[in-house]
This record gives structure tokens, sequence and C-alpha cells, in this order.
């Protein structure tokens, strides 16, 4: 009974979200105040709605209701409390209602955070994000119900969600990542709702920025924590693999870092503005794209993977309604938009031009990567090909280079023209100290001439000096230090926050992959293997028992230059009620590099094999993620933005004849 | 050889999420004892370049199946028996084709995949350069002031043309500021 409440909830949702794709936007074409007033409560009934059906699948996850297909193939009354309730996104139909819940709460947001904004111009918004509701609402009824049931023969037990995903990682990423993702629907909303209006100006750009701040800040951290989960989930290491299930998000995240670019320059100068609201389409087109190459199974039909088709086409379906639709638009439109002014051949517009240029050629060339085995089977009759890691590195660490080298200038420049002289006064210094710290520093500590290491040294202190040379030149007139950082303004904090954050990133990235080693060994108790200046000695293993799962567990000695370090404690489990083998890694994480030990099996002899590492500044990637993620959210609490409210009370009042304006005037 | 079955179901679970993990999780230890570091860094990064043939998606190094063991075994051997990767490679190819290769090889089929983003990189600059030129050739680039250039009290200001320009929007908007300000000689800018 319950669970049909669940159904009839969504059922329900899904009504209310067309009523919301339709009324308001008709209202807002004719200028009915009573169609448009209605874009509110109709997003709140539909959040609402999504809501108690969430809840109820939530509750059937812990009531152990077996008889709905997804709880059974997805729990275990063995299984713990708290991945009962996260099992609701471990699998299709599950993460797809959540997914919808998400865009439901991001509707709710607009509906609390766009007092500031016409309403005409809000209900537009809200209503496009309604239709977006109905193709998921539908999608789900249609395709994929987590509420089927198996009757009348329930199944006693389930069969156990992924071991894999029975990890605290499981309980925060798919939320932050879907939230980002879904967050970009908002600024997808935003420019369709301008395109529509014909209202695209500063005000608008404005309105936009925080919320494609937010949903990019959120989404850096749900890729952050995807791959420090692969990393220590998998077992080998290994925080990216350009997988096809990874790229999209990356491209999304690329696309909207261009979009964040974009949109500052359409702010303060009135320039690219059909080019941003390009990037605002192909973003959330780009995020339909991810979902639709993973859940169609498009890309590993090579290996007849049967996902079920008609999920493909209905979503590929959505996808050409969604993308055809707003391109149509874009085109009849955007020859509209004219940039409101010009900049000079060597400007910050330039200088935003060439970000934007290597970060969309990096998101079309991931794409191409992802895509092209597919075209190649198609093209040469059914051959394979697998386009991996080499291939994508060859591609993306260039571009990034080129990117750290402008992202130094960028900020530097001025808007509309920036005299060479400005520069060179502004980074030559700058050019000169990181050039020469950036090759000594690696050559003294390494006594040798290691190439990644001087590109990576060189690359990362030319950003930093300059965010600092820059913050110098701009608080150098202030009476204080003190004074003059509080002064700055906090969106700068943030732009600069999130470099540093890149920086970082990139910097963990390269340094871990030249100075990471590694060693497998087959270790008798009592027996220590030697790798960099550590020495691991294998005690031996014990068996332990988790909640739903049985495990070795070997305590592993680590010690450095002969005296003691630390215990570490890698497990191989098994899970009981799937019988799934996984591992869990042993991982002492410091600042400057982890030590990471995996248990193999048991030999001969009693003897087990291990995978002893040694990644120096591999934590360095997350943490940089987390400045990035907190950059982007420290901009969108800049007073410009809610200063605006006080502006457009202001307008109102003046627009007003009965006030001020008539008195002074008179 | 074959998978087994919950190996199957797990990577069924996995597609169907839009989650990372796209393979079973369980660590895979190879004992192998080489010669040099050189070997056994070269056997680490062919393992990495090469794909499962079994697997959904991935390299010799993580996957748990029986075939990457054996693959993994028999590039240990032919690297003892001091065979190039060039040759080791040849190997894969002629027993897998090209699927193996994580690296595509270059070929008619594959230029455009290769040199696919250097033209996307050409035919992008192509366009950046065409929207500078315009810009800079258009008569406004010479002036104009910015209504919302508040971010940079340092750089504004120094860089205008000494000729402002204004549209009839903007000089609307500058006429209404000015009559909000009461001392302000407001008489000669709106002609009264």
């Amino acid at each position: 009974m319950i669970p049909e409440l669940g159904n009839f909830a969504l059922i329900l949702a899904f009504c209310l979200s067309v009523l919301l794709g339709f009324i308001p936007m008709i209202g807002a074409a004719r200028n009915n105040v009573l169609w448009m007033s209605l874009a509110r409560p109709l997003t709140v009934g539909v959040f609402v709605f999504l809501s108690i059906s969430l809840f109820v699948l939530g509750y059937s996850f812990v009531a152990d209701d077996f008889s709905v297909q997804f709880v059974a193939s997805h729990s275990n009354t063995m299984l713990p409390i708290y991945y009962k309730i996260t099992a609701v996104w471990g699998g299709h139909e599950g993460s797809f209602l959540f997914w919808t819940w998400m865009l439901g709460g991001w509707m709710l947001a607009v509906c609390i955070f766009s007092k500031a904004m016409p309403d005409e111009f809000v209900a537009r918004v809200l209503a496009i994000m309604g239709l977006i509701c109905v193709g998921y609402t539908l999608f789900m009824l249609a395709t994929s119900n987590p509420f089927d049931r198996v009757l009348p023969f329930p199944p006693a037990d389930g069969a156990d969600l992924n071991a894999a995903l029975q990890d605290f990682a499981f309980i925060i990423h798919p939320p932050s990542l879907y939230m980002g993702y879904v967050g970009f629907s908002v600024v997808f909303a935003f420019a369709i709702a301008a395109l529509i209006s014909g209202r695209l100006d500063a005000a608008w750009a404005r309105w936009c920025r925080p919320w494609a701040n937010a949903a990019w800040a959120i989404l850096t951290l749900g890729l952050s924590l995807g791959s420090w989960w692969a990393y220590y989930e998998l077992g080998w290491g290994g925080w990216w693999a350009w997988d096809p299930v990874e790229n999209p998000p990356l491209i999304t995240w690329l696309l909207g870092a261009a979009m964040i670019h974009s949109l500052a320059a359409t702010e303060k100068r009135g320039v690219f503005k059909s080019w941003t609201v390009l990037l605002a389409i192909m973003a959330f087109a780009s995020s339909l794209l991810g979902t639709f190459i993973t859940r169609s199974g498009l890309l590993t039909s090579v290996h007849a993977f049967a996902t079920d088709p008609t999920r493909g086409v209905y979503i590929l379906g959505f996808l050409a309604l969604i993308i055809g639709g707003s391109l149509i638009l874009y085109a009849v439109r955007a020859p509209q938009l004219k940039s409101e002014f010009g900049f000079g051949s060597f400007s910050r517009e330039v200088f935003l031009l060439a970000n934007n240029l290597i970060l969309v050629v990096a998101s079309a060339a991931i794409l191409l990567g992802t895509l092209y085995p597919m075209v190649y089977q198609a093209m040469s009759g059914g051959d394979l090909i697998s386009v991996g890691p080499p291939f994508f590195n060859t591609i993306f660490v260039p571009l990034m280079g080129i990117l750290v080298v402008l992202m130094a200038i960028g900020p530097i420049s001025r808007w509309k023209r920036t005299s060479f002289a400005h520069l060179r006064a502004q980074l030559g210094k700058v050019a000169i100290a990181a050039v020469s710290l950036g090759v000594v520093i690696p050559v003294l500590l390494t006594m040798d001439v290691p190439f990644g290491t001087i590109g990576t040294a060189v690359l990362a202190l030319w950003v930093i000096f300059s965010m600092a040379s820059d913050i110098k030149t701009k608080i150098a007139n202030k009476s204080s230090v003190v004074s003059g950082l509080r002064s700055l303004p906090v969106s700068y904090w943030g732009m600069t926050l999130a470099h540093f954050g890149f920086v970082m990133t990139m910097a963990g990235a390269c340094l871990t992959s030249i100075y990471s080693i590694e060693r497998s060994v087959l270790l008798q108790a009592g027996q220590s293997a030697e790798l960099g200046r550590y020495t691991f000695r294998f005690e031996g293993t014990r068996y332990v028992e988790g909640p739903n799962f049985i495990a070795d567990e070997a305590t592993i000695v680590v010690s450095r230059g002969g005296e003691f370090y630390k215990n570490l404690y890698p497990q191989k489990r098994l899970y009981v009620a799937s019988g799934t083998p996984t591992s869990q890694m042993g991982i002492d994480g410091r600042f400057l590099r982890d030590l990471f030990t995996t248990l193999g099996d048991q030999r001969e002899n009693g003897a087990w094999s291990m995978t002893v590492y040694v990644k120096p500044f591999v934590r360095w990637i997350w943490i940089g993620t987390i400045f990035i993620a907190f950059g982007g959210i420290l901009a969108v609490t800049d007073k410009r933005y809610r200063q605006f409210k006080v502006k457009q009370s202001e307008k109102v009042a003046r627009d007003n004849p009965g006030t001020t304006l008539a008195g002074e005037i008179v | 050889m074959i998978r087994r079955p919950q190996t199957l179901l797990l990577s069924l679970l996995l597609m169907t999420g839009l989650l990372f993990l796209v393979s079973p999780v369980q660590a895979q230890v190879d004992v192998y004892e080489f010669e040099t570091t050189a070997q056994e860094q070269r056997f680490r990064q062919l393992s990495n370049e090469f794909r499962c043939p079994m697997c959904q998606n991935a390299n010799l190094t993580s996957s748990p199946g029986g075939v990457a063991a054996d693959l993994r075994r028999e590039i240990y051997r032919m690297i003892l028996e001091g065979q190039t990767d060039a040759e080791i490679e040849q190997f894969m190819l002629s027993r897998y084709g090209d699927f193996v290769l994580y690296r595509p090889r270059l070929t008619l089929q594959t230029v455009l995949l290769w040199f696919g983003p250097l033209l996307f990189l050409l035919l992008g600059a192509w366009v950046a350069w065409n929207i500078i030129r315009r810009s800079a050739e258009n008569p406004a680039s010479a002036s104009g002031i910015s209504a919302s250039d508040t971010e940079d009290e340092n750089n504004s200001g120094k860089d205008h043309a000494p000729a402002v320009v204004i549209s009839s929007e903007e000089r609307e908007r500058l006429n209404r500021l000015l009559s909000d300000m009461p001392s302000a000689p407001t008489s000669d800018n709106t002609g009264r």
C-alpha cells in the first residue's frame, strides 16, 4: 500500500509539473498576472510531491519491503540502516527519482531566492524547469518506475547493495554530483527565459551568476569525491581513468567553467551575450548527454550489455527535443543579442575569450574521444577500437598547460584595453621569479633535470606569484595590509581561491603521476618489503566480521629509517549476501604523500600477495578541488548580488510617477 | 575466461547509476620478480595501456578477470625474454585487434580522432580572432564606459580614451541619475 502512495505522489508531481510547464509560460506571454503568479505555488507542489515520493522509497528500504522490485535488488536485511537509506540512489530507478527530487529542490531554491527578479521572468524560468521536470517524471513513470512491484511472490530477502557502494563516500558523492549536475538546469532555464523574453542585459547576468557559480562549485565537489572514492576503493591507486562514465561530468564541468568566465564578461562589459547563452545550453545538454551515455548502455553495447533500450531511446528523444528546441530558439533570437561595448584586441575580454576557447576545445576533444569508438564501429562495419587514458592525457595536459599560462595574465589585464607595458610591469618579475625558482628548486631537490617537475613548478609558481603581485598592487595605496586585504571584493577572493585550487590540483596530478612508486610482493608473516624510504613488515592476518561481510585483515607495520612509523590494516572482504569480494585499502594520508597498501590473496605456504605504494602529493588533487569549490561558493556571497535588491526597489520607487522622482522634477 | 555471474551483475548495477566505479573492486596483486626496475616500469606501463579484452572498460592492471591475469603473465614473460614494447604491442594486436589498445593507432580512420582536437583549436582560434578583429574595428571600442565596472577600481579610469561617447539609453540614465541628486545643476542637462 505504502509504495503505491509513493507512485501516486510521483504521478501528482508529474501532473503539477505539466501545469507548471504551461500555465505560467502562457501567462508570461499574455501578460496575465494571475497565471504567472501560479508559478511559485505549483513549484512548491511539485517539490512536496517529489519529496513524498522519495520519502516513501526511503521508507520501503528501511522497512525491508522486498515486494518493491528496486528495494529487492538493492538492499538486504543485513545492510546497515545508513546504507539502506542511501541505497535509494544505489541504482538506476532510485537515483533517477533522487535526481528529479534534486531538480525540484533547485526549483524551490529559485522560488525562494528570486524576489528581486521580475515576476514575468521568474514565471518563465520556473516553467522551463517544470518542463524539464515533466521529461524526468514521465521517463520514470514510463520506463523506470522505482515503485514497480514483484507480486504476488516477493523474495524473502534482497540481493544486497553493490558492495563497492557500501562506503562513506557513497553517502555523499552521488548527492553532490547530482546536485551540481542538476544545478545547470537552472542556468539553462535562465538562458532560455532570456531568449524568449529578449531580455539579456547586465541585470540578467547578475541574476544568473550566483546560480552558475553554485552549481559549478557543487559539481566540482561531486567530481572530486568521485575521484577520491575511486582512489581508495578501487585498489590500484588510480584517481581518474577517463572512463566514458567519468567523462561527461568533466565535460559539463569544463563548459560550466567556461560559462562562469563568459558570464563575468557579460555582466561587467555586456559582451559575449549570445556566447554565454550558447554555453548555458551546451552545459545543460552535456549533462543530459552524460545521462544518456551512462543509462542507455550505448557505449558498452560492444559487450552486449543489455540495459533496457527503450530508456536510451526515450532519453535520446528528450535530448533531441531539448537541444533542438533550444538551438532553434537560439538561432532565431541570438542575432538580436548585440554586444553593448567593443573591446580592444589586447584586453581582459580577449583573455577570457582565450580561456573559453581552451575550455571548450578541451570538452569537445573529450567528447570526441568518448564517442569515437561508437562512430568508428559504425564507420568500419563493426570493428572495435578503444580510446583510453593515453589519448586523453596527450590532448588534455597541453591544453591545461596553456590555460594555466593564461590564468596568470587574465586577472591582471584590464577590461576594454590593456597596454603591453602594464602587463610587463606586472608580470615581468613574476615570470623571471617563476622560471628561475621553478627550475632551481626541482634541480636542487632531485639532483637531476626532471622536465615534468620543472614544467609543473614553473607553471604553478607563475600563477601563484602573479596572484600575489596582483593583490600587492591592489592594496598598495591602502593604509595597512589588513585594511587593504579587507577592501578587496569577496568575489575577487573567490576567484583567487578557485585559481589557486586549480593550480594545486594540477600540481598534485602532475607530481603524483611522476613520483608515485609501487611494489607487489609475496610475503609470509614476519617478512618485509622496502619501498622508497619506508619498510613495510607484514605481521600476518586475522579474521574480522562486519555487519554484512567477513574479512581477512592484515597488519602491516611501517617503519622509516629503522624507526616505527605506523600500522596499516588493509582488508580483503567478502560480502555475504552477494558473495562479492572486495579490497579495503590501508592508507596513511599526509599532506605531502600517501602510503597505500592493498591486500591480494593467500598463496602457497600461507604467504600473502600485496602491493604497497608511496604516492607523493596525491592529496593535493582533492585539497585543490576544495579550494575551487570554496572559491565558487564564496563568489556567490558577494554583496553586489544582494545589493541589487536594494537597487531594484529604488528603481520601482523611481518608476512610480507618484513618488520621489516626480517630486524632484517639479 | 568466463565472467563470473556476480561480476556481470555488479557491472550491470554500476552501469545503471551515474557512478564512477566501473569495475569490481577487488584489487589485483601479481607478484613478479624483475631483473631491473626499468623492466618493472615497462610492465606497469604496458599493463596500463592495454585494455582487458573481456571486461567492460578496464586496463590489464585493474581488471579482475582471468584473461587479464593471463595477459599480464604473458607480458611479463615477453619482457623477460627481451622483447621490445613494439613487439609486445604487435602481439596483443594480432591476438585481439585494435580493441585492446587504449592508445589507438594512427590510421586513416583515426586521423579525425588524433587531429580533431587540433582542428577544433584552430577553428576556435579563427572564430575568436574574427570576433576580436570585428570588435577592435567597432567604433564603440574606442570609447564606452561600463555601467557596472565597480570591481576594478584600480584598473578603470586609466585606460579610458579621451572622447566619451554614450548611447542614448545611457544618456537617459545619466540624466536620471543627475536629476536624482538634489544639489546637482541638472537644469543644463535636461534642457530646461
